[in-house]
């Protein structure tokens, strides 16, 4: 039973670093970007080139989620920005073409097999934890999660530019009337997203593995979590991970015939009792 | 006015007579995966056959061989969909595919109906050789029954007794999950339990090795191909399952197609395969430094299957000389053709209605260039009991 709980913890904090992207920008911007797992497989891809390349996994853990925010930020400055303030169709259309376009040129780049990434030595050891063996690079995954929740809590709740992006998140115009470079909060919102996205996708890959099309199998997670938790805000995209996390472990241990549409049942109940999310932002 | 008309009318008279001279090319549709979890088998199969073709030069009979090929995505509907297209409006003569055993329910009655004859270079649903069997689907890969019975009866020789099973929802698995319980049965073992993952649908097994670990059997019986092989022994190998578990069952989960990606991970896997790229025959020996060269890498079993389906085509049509237009002709030549491939000699028995290859037992060791496939056992020229088939052409 430990080690489920640690499952659906570790999914929920994979989870996690993936949606809280997607949500502040959708809270922000009311932009839409279902890219958002294309970012996650560029990121695992990245990763898993400069840690063949540097033979190193730290220094992948370093290079993918900048080299993700970098393409990221090309893409929003140069494509998805000239759909700020359209329909939200233009803007699903475009970055559901976007989905299609990144894995192809992920095949034409790096072919159309699977691959995979070792753990770092450091933490290919069994750990035990409450008595049973858990493997250290999953337990690894769960403290970063935390971690990441942390800081990102603290740069929001305690600093001027967490102060700004509230601001923004709450009512646009009034936060350009008090003189805040909306814009420029934006690229760099949209840029931490993709840095997220980023880094989730390289500290997935030792786990599962890197494949074209590996996109997809989580944006439906992610688009569910960001329902659940309420758009645009952060410890809606925790409790919503943890929520998907847990019901998807839980679901495949305990009901494994129905694990597979437990999660769509979950939002469904939100978007009939709660339609605003776990916590409305607005 | 005429002057121009009459050369006009001459020039359609002549068309017809262009192409009755020449050969017409023969059109082989690759109803195969080129994405998801089984792209890679869709693309070693397909470039196996393109190997096979190349070898006697693209040309049959003095007809030239045009391959098309078309994704299916492993999804039955799709699969169905783009046989339609094949047929339909590109005219292939032949299909080889699919690659997935759910797809090959959907296929089987417009195959049958079509007469289109679909050489199949991997799976097939169990009934599509027995109750439901039609002279056009030929199968040449191997039977649900060379995967169970050999390793069924294997173990319980090496002493295991107590088994429990894990394999992914679909029509395949379910069968073959079947056919090893009822061997394993038979031969005084027990399957204390098992579970099947949504297909493509699971990156991630810890929540069902942890189920394992708890149920404590003697051996783990799974199955799983392509990117969900890949996950799987890799997350085996880091909760350290095969310290209190053997990991068993068909070879395709460590198949040489993602045995690099897997690394050590895999070591210590016994299993059951139709190949070994470690095979000492000429045969296989050609087999694989043709493909390395043209390739760049080694091929698996999959590369063998479709390229041992390309050379069933030759041999069918140079049976018929190259007469592609006497359908239950040219099927019955293909299902009376024996050839000699890297696997080793195959051929379809009439009574199984089925394939007939050498099984091997395998290990995966570890060696100074990686893990491989040690062959520890050969059963030669394993077959399928009769059935209830009756070919109706």
């Amino acid at each position: 039973m430990t080690v489920q709980l640690l499952n659906g913890l570790q999914l929920a904090m994979l989870l996690f670093l993936l949606s809280v992207g997607l949500s502040i920008v959708l809270g922000l911007m009311n932009f839409i970007n279902l890219a958002h797992g294309t970012l996650y497989m560029l990121g695992a891809y990245l990763g898993l080139t400069s840690a063949s390349i540097t033979g190193s996994f730290w220094l992948a853990l370093l290079i993918a989620p900048l080299g993700t925010a970098l393409a990221g930020m090309a893409l929003y400055q140069f494509l998805l920005r000239r759909l700020g303030g359209g329909s939200p169709m233009r803007q699903i259309l475009l970055t559901f073409g976007v989905i299609y376009v990144g894995i192809e040129i992920i095949r034409i780049v790096w072919g159309n097999d699977s691959h995979s990434i070792d753990p770092p030595a450091l933490l290919s050891a069994q750990m035990v934890v409450l008595g049973e063996p858990y493997p250290a690079y999953r337990l690894f995954i769960i403290v970063l999660g935390l971690v990441t929740m942390a800081v990102l809590f603290l740069v929001l709740e305690r600093t001027r530019i967490g102060a700004m992006v509230r601001a923004s998140v709450d009512d646009r115009e009034g936060a350009t009337c008090l003189g805040i470079n909306t814009q420029r909060l934006f690229l760099s919102v949209f840029g931490l997203g993709c840095l997220l996205a980023g880094l989730a996708g390289v500290v997935a890959a030792p786990v599962l593995s890197v494949y074209p099309g590996m996109d997809i199998a989580v944006l439906i997670y992610t688009l569910i979590i960001v329902v659940i938790g309420g758009p645009g805000s952060l410890p809606g995209a925790a409790l919503g991970s943890l929520l998907v996390g847990m019901a998807d472990t839980f679901g495949r241990v305990f009901i494994p015939e129905f694990s597979a549409f437990l999660i769509y049942v979950v939002m469904a109940a939100f978007l009939l009792l709660r339609p605003q999310g776990f916590v409305a932002i607005r | 006015m005429i002057r121009y008309i009459l050369p006009f009318w001459l020039g359609f008279l002549l068309v017809p007579l262009g192409a009755a001279s020449g050969a017409e090319p023969i059109k082989i549709g690759a109803l195969l995966t080129f994405s998801g979890v089984y792209a890679q088998i869709g693309e070693e199969m397909a470039n196996a056959m393109d190997l096979a073709f190349d070898e006697v030069g693209n040309t049959v009979e003095g007809r030239a061989i045009k391959v098309i090929r078309a994704d299916t995505e492993a999804k039955p509907n799709v699969a169905l969909q783009k046989a339609k297209e094949l047929v339909g409006s590109e005219k292939v003569d032949f299909l080889v595919g699919p690659v997935s055993s759910g797809e090959s329910v959907a296929l089987r009655d417009f195959v049958a109906e079509s007469k289109i004859p679909m050489i199949a270079p991997n799976a097939l649903a169990t009934e599509l050789t027995r109750e439901k069997c039609t002279p056009y689907i030929i199968p040449v890969a191997f039977t649900t029954e060379q995967f169970t019975r050999p390793l069924a009866q294997w173990l319980r020789a090496h002493g295991t007794s107590t088994v429990y099973t894990l394999a992914p929802d679909y029509v395949g698995p379910h069968q073959l999950i079947e056919s090893f319980t009822h061997w394993f049965t038979a031969a005084g073992g027990k399957v204390v339990g098992g579970e099947f993952t949504p297909f493509q649908k699971t990156n991630d097994f810890a929540p069902y090795l942890a189920r394992v670990k708890s149920a404590k059997p003697d051996a783990l019986y799974v199955f799983y191909a392509g990117g969900e092989a890949i996950n799987f022994i890799k997350q085996a190998a880091a909760f350290r399952i095969m310290d209190s578990v053997k990991l068993v069952g068909p070879g395709w989960i460590v198949s040489p197609l993602v045995l690099p990606a897997e690394g050590d991970a895999a070591v210590g896997f016994r299993g059951v395969l139709n190949y070994a790229p470690t095979i000492d025959t000429p045969e296989n020996k050609s087999f694989q430094q043709k493909y390395r060269e043209k390739y760049k890498r080694g091929a698996s079993e999959f590369g063998a299957q479709a390229y041992d389906a390309a050379k069933f085509i030759i041999a069918g049509l140079k049976a018929t000389h190259g007469k592609t237009d006497d359908r239950a002709a040219l099927v019955k030549a293909i299902r009376a053709s024996r050839i000699v491939g890297p696997r080793g000699p195959i051929s379809i028995d009439a009574a199984s209605a089925n394939v007939v290859q050498n099984m091997y037992i395998i290990e995966v060791v570890k060696t100074a260039e990686g893990p491989t496939l040690k062959v520890a056992d050969t059963i030669s020229q394993a077959k399928d009991e009769p059935t209830v088939c009756k070919l109706q052409y």
